[in-house]
């Protein structure tokens, strides 16, 4: 009996083992041949990689907008995440549908839009022409770049946040006032060690899309802005270079899982106690 | 007290006494827990007080009361360890480390969790479970401790040495105990004072020796031990009449031929030879349960449990007899009629009460 049930799991998930090797794991390969070999002769060569030191800032600038979108969305989406958590259960389906909304629509046409806002023409700075303070700065600022990310990532932060807020039995909450806890002290103490896994599950959820993301410079930035994933594509479609492109894929890569290995192992302890 | 309009708590008044180990006990839906949360600060009554040492504490929230609860499946933190969650009240209230570790070791030591501090909560047994969830109420030393079924998740062995040391525990510290519990030998094996609740109402207070011996209802009679309920009418002080026969009884202070209930106690009956007997009936089933037989009788189409060692087989002629003192007359109320007869026994009646316990929020 047993034995034919783990067979009959492994023909159902025959299907996805064979796409995941042929559209995620061969081309994992291709990339890293593409990576390891000289545009010129396809021979193997570190030339690529070498190559790599003149983006580490570009790296860098990456992976620090990304954790400042990341933490801006925690500090945005944790009330929200706790208000939903505690309504109905109509008002949270409802609520969570508005959460996904967004996410219904293109992520270009989603960043494009901002462009309309923001833009020296723009909606935003024509209405503050219009009230006197003036036409701002807004579009082509690492701000706006930052805050193309938040937007656009934000629903990564609410959603296993919500998800995990929902599921603190209640019980808990009045076991701390119970001993003593005022509102403020049963949030510290209690909800807040509580929410981390989810805390940490939004934080990469925001993180690892955002530090690969692109587009959002290109409209919402200016050159200094420009984001790792900007250079693949550049790479890619433009410089005709896919050797160059494929390794700095593959460090970016490498980066998000090192990245993400870290914050899992730094929240592996706490997890370990509330799963 | 209502909920969305619907009355969930009915003229509920109760005193509670300093130190005494105080008993809501009831079906589920009665009330118990409802109540128990309206002590604890969870709930504030539509209406009617709640008073403390004599202030009134309606609108005073559960973390300013002095007065802790075990909840109903403990709700322990966690993501804290024994010693955390049993150092969790301490802490708020801001006390040095020397001295919550004092009372927290101290706590493990009465609740037998010597060893366990490190434990992680889900690495407990339930039993360990529900000794941490009364150290973490215990130790900040209540001037009450409210208790929702603590032991309804345990196992009989477990839940018998349990109320040992609940008793224990409540009168070495001299603490007020407010328990809920739907387990009627519990409350009366370890309360000073049984409050029986249902539909919302205080249906009896009382001692448990007075509860079960005296109840007020047909209610109290049946979900306090099995009882023989009958219709009888009170002739004058001391003289019951029902089966079409006059009985003599202990009580007095009913109108004359006032229609009654009658209390027989299943275990107060004996059997005698039939000639000797007030009243003759047949043997239709009998179940051994250990201790006794339960064997039900049909006196003229009105069955009978009684609890018995002798044996007697279905089918079997018996007569017996009923001394003042087994008879206990109660006036009518909104329950005459609904308890107390055994036509549709089932030899499963003492599980009937058992379950269901958790479905009360």
């Amino acid at each position: 009996m047993k034995k034919n049930k783990s067979s009959l799991g492994v023909m159902l998930s025959l299907p996805y083992m064979i796409w995941m090797a042929v559209f995620t794991l061969i081309p994992l390969g291709v990339v890293c041949y593409y990576a390891l070999t000289d545009p010129d002769t396809g021979a193997f060569s570190w030339v690529n990689v070498t190559m790599l030191g003149e983006y580490w800032s570009v790296l860098g600038r990456s992976i620090l907008y990304s954790l400042v979108s990341a933490l801006i969305c925690l500090l945005l989406g944790y009330p929200v995440a706790y208000f939903i958590a505690h309504q109905g259960k109509v008002a949270q389906k409802i609520l969570y549908m508005l959460v996904m909304l967004p996410m219904c629509m293109s992520f270009l046409l989603r960043t494009l839009a901002w462009v309309g806002l923001l833009q020296d023409t723009g909606i935003i700075n024509d209405f503050l022409d219009l009230i006197g303070i003036g036409r701002l700065q807004l579009i082509r600022t690492p701000a706006a770049v930052i805050l193309g990310m938040v937007y656009n990532y934000l629903p990564y932060m609410i959603l296993p946040l919500y998800a995990t807020i929902v599921k603190i039995d209640h019980r808990l909450v009045e076991a701390a006032e119970d001993l003593g806890c005022n509102s403020l002290q049963v949030f510290t103490k209690v909800i807040f060690p509580l929410s981390v896994p989810g805390i940490l599950s939004g934080i990469t959820m925001v993180f690892v899309p955002a530090v690969s993301t692109f587009y959002i410079s290109q409209k919402l930035g200016n050159t200094d802005t420009i984001l790792i994933g900007d250079i693949i594509e550049k790479w890619f479609k433009q410089g005709n270079n896919p050797h160059l492109g494929a390794a700095l894929s593959l460090v970016l890569m490498i980066l998000v899982f090192v990245c993400t290995g870290i914050m899992n192992r730094f929240g592996g302890e706490e997890e370990g106690v509330i799963v | 007290m209502e909920f969305d309009g619907e009355r969930i708590l009915d003229g509920i008044n109760l005193y509670i006494n300093d130190h005494e180990f105080l008993t809501l006990l009831g079906p589920s839906g009665c009330g118990k827990t409802t109540t128990l949360r309206i002590i604890g600060g969870f709930l504030t009554p539509t209406s009617g007080t709640v008073t403390f040492d004599g202030q009134v504490i309606n609108d005073v929230p559960p973390y300013k009361r002095q007065i802790n609860t075990v909840f109903q499946r403990y709700a322990l933190f966690p993501h804290l360890d024994v010693y955390e969650n049993v150092a969790f009240g301490l802490h708020i209230k801001k006390m040095s480390k020397e001295e919550i570790h004092t009372r927290v070791t101290e706590m493990l030591a009465v609740v037998g969790l010597k060893g366990y501090e490190n434990r992680h909560i889900q690495n407990l047994s339930g039993g360990q479970q529900q000794r941490v969830a009364i150290a973490r109420a215990l130790v900040n030393e209540p001037k009450v401790l409210l208790l929702d079924e603590p032991l309804g998740a345990l196992d009989l062995r477990l839940r018998k040495d349990m109320q040992n040391e609940l008793k224990r525990i409540q009168q070495a510290t001299g603490i007020t105990f407010v328990y809920v519990t739907h387990d009627q030998e519990e409350a009366l094996s370890m309360s000073d004072t049984v409050v029986v609740m249902d539909k919302g109402r205080i249906q009896q207070i009382g001692k448990p020796e007075d509860i079960y011996n005296e109840p007020k209802n047909a209610f109290v009679a049946d979900f306090i031990g099995e009882s023989n309920i009958l219709d009888g009418i009170m002739l004058e002080d001391f003289k019951v009449k029902f089966f079409g026969r006059t009985f003599k009884c202990l009580d007095a202070g009913f109108a004359p031929n006032e229609p009654v209930d009658v209390v027989i106690r299943p275990e107060d009956i004996d059997f005698v030879p039939v000639e000797e007997g007030h009243l003759t009936g047949t043997v239709t089933s009998v179940t051994f349960k250990g201790l006794n037989y339960d064997i039900i009788v049909d006196f003229k189409g009105f069955k009978w449990l009684i609890q018995t060692t002798d044996f007697q087989p279905v089918g079997a002629t018996v007569g017996i007899r009923l001394n003042p003192e087994d008879i206990h007359i109660m006036h009518k109320s909104a329950y005459s009629g609904m308890f107390g007869d055994y036509s549709s026994y089932s030899a499963e009646y003492d599980e009937l009460t058992e379950d269901a316990a958790d479905e009360e929020e």
